[in-house]
């Protein structure tokens, strides 16, 4: 596969799949998210995670030390937005409160761990999982990882500049787009009912 | 302390795994511990891969459980059969290169002295016997010279363990190993002296044999680096594994040794730095 052609999708795509960085994927700009590859407004990005998260058999959020740790101002009031997301979507939370690997071995079904992806992604069956408040270098390994080994679709709410290697990919994402995607949640969530 | 960061966000208590949430009701930090509260707290390691009987584990668990300020303290390891124990230490803690322990441990502590003025920040190297006295000698000494305020700890089981028994610098002369099969032909080095001659301000040799005095050795060598300069520790803990003895023979080992006056627990401590000790104490009676 050329690099202009390249998407961002679920796998597996095999072991040690390539960063997509280098098939020529570029973090998107101020305002804007990254879906399977391509550049889209932040707006749609947000409409495109919520449509995933709807859709999703067995949902996973994966809030990292970021979020699962309050230690600095501003993080309880995230942290309570997250739930109230997860709430709202009907998804299981499985914690990475450090990077420590586990010895003898990680439990998965309670907590996850870029150090033990295998063990924790592969058998867990789950097929879209949220990365949120993990520290930008440990997500970059383990959604390269995920997406080498599984089929699960990997979105990234990054505060900083983004994710190439997550399916979908926010940047400078914090409490506002948290709480625009509970509403949009619920309301598409109303909708279906509706329907 | 910065102690907003041993606090789990509202709502996610009963998400986060056990040993977290026993972690932070009932961890060491800001408590003052010391080896004699051990068994009545959540200890920083409590599981390891190391071998049974291993005199580092014994030597880790002890040291650990002396550090004078936990919370903030950050630990700077080295290659060898102790950086497969401190990814699971709940403490900070860096891996550095093979030897470049003292140099890293260096530039954290400047770093962390400019970044938080206002607080007291320990940088404790412990390493392997490999890493301070063969490998990174020169960092070691580097450091000791420049007077870095940094407390370096070795670990010494005598040999390169974890890569199948070479000798060390620190094997005794004679020593027979897996690598070494017709006995080490020079003595063993001694570091206390170098570390004494080399500038630094507190240096002491003991073993786990002697919980009481390595917590002593350890709270001593954290506070005189805070304020007066570079200390070291040498902690003798010997290797079942490459030196073929039981598991349950490590302690009784060291204590043969010493029987034999072939280890000793010793200390030195600079002028300024007693003095530094002293001025602590008469606070404290205040």
């Amino acid at each position: 596969m050329n690099e202009m052609s390249y998407k961002v999708l679920p796998g597996p795509e095999g072991f040690l799949p390539p960063a997509a960085a280098s098939m020529g994927i570029e973090l998107p700009e101020v305002g804007e998210a990254l879906v399977e590859g391509g550049v889209v407004s932040a707006q749609q990005g947000l409409e495109k995670i919520v449509e995933k998260l709807i859709s999703a058999k067995n949902p996973v959020f994966f809030p990292g030390p970021l979020i699962l740790w309050n230690w600095k101002d501003g993080v309880a009031e995230k942290a309570a937005a997250l739930k109230e997301l997860a709430e709202a979507v009907g998804a299981k939370i499985i914690p990475m409160p450090d990077y420590r690997p586990k010895y003898p071995m990680i439990n998965p079904a309670i907590e996850v761990n870029p150090n033990h992806p295998n063990l924790t992604i592969w058998h867990n069956k789950i097929d879209v999982c949220v990365f949120i408040g993990v520290h930008c270098h440990y997500a970059n390994v383990a959604l390269k990882i995920i997406r080498g080994g599984t089929s699960c679709y990997t979105i990234a709410f990054c505060g900083e500049v983004g994710h190439e290697d997550a399916m979908i990919s926010l940047r400078g994402a914090g409490l506002s787009e948290l709480k625009k995607l509970t509403e949009l949640v619920k309301k598409r969530k109303g909708e279906v009912k509706g329907d | 302390m910065n102690k907003p960061i041993f606090q789990i966000s509202p709502g996610f208590e009963e998400i986060m795994p056990p040993e977290y949430r026993e972690l932070v009701a009932n961890g060491p930090y800001g408590k003052g511990f010391g080896v004699s509260d051990l068994g009545s707290y959540k200890e920083l390691i409590e599981e390891h891969p190391l071998c049974a009987g291993c005199g580092l584990a014994l030597s880790i668990r002890l040291a650990l459980a002396s550090l004078p300020n936990p919370g903030d303290t950050v630990i700077v390891g080295s290659t060898g059969c102790s950086s497969l124990v401190f990814p699971q230490v709940a403490l900070h803690n860096i891996h550095s290169l093979f030897g470049n322990q003292n140099a890293v441990a260096s530039g954290l502590k400047r770093a962390l002295k400019l970044r938080f003025p206002d607080k007291v920040k320990d940088v404790v190297v412990i390493a392997g016997d490999g890493a301070t006295a063969d490998i990174g000698l020169d960092m070691v000494m580097q450091s000791w010279f420049r007077r870095e305020n940094i407390t370096t700890i070795m670990l010494d089981n005598e040999a390169y363990a974890n890569t199948g028994g070479q000798e060390s610098g620190m094997s005794r002369q004679g020593a027979v190993l897996n690598m070494a099969p017709t006995g080490k032909k020079f003595p063993k080095a001694t570091l206390p002296e170098v570390a004494q001659a080399a500038g630094c301000a507190y240096v002491a040799a003991t073993s786990p044999a002697h919980p009481r005095m390595l917590e002593k050795a350890v709270r001593k060598a954290v506070l005189i680096a805070r304020e007066v300069g570079p200390t070291y520790i040498q902690l003798f803990s010997p290797c079942p594994t490459n030196y073929k003895f039981k598991p349950q023979e490590t302690i009784p080992l060291i204590k043969q040794r010493e029987k034999e006056g072939i280890f000793r627990n010793q200390e030195y401590i600079s002028d300024e730095a007693q003095r530094f000790l002293d001025s602590l104490e008469e606070a404290r009676k205040k």
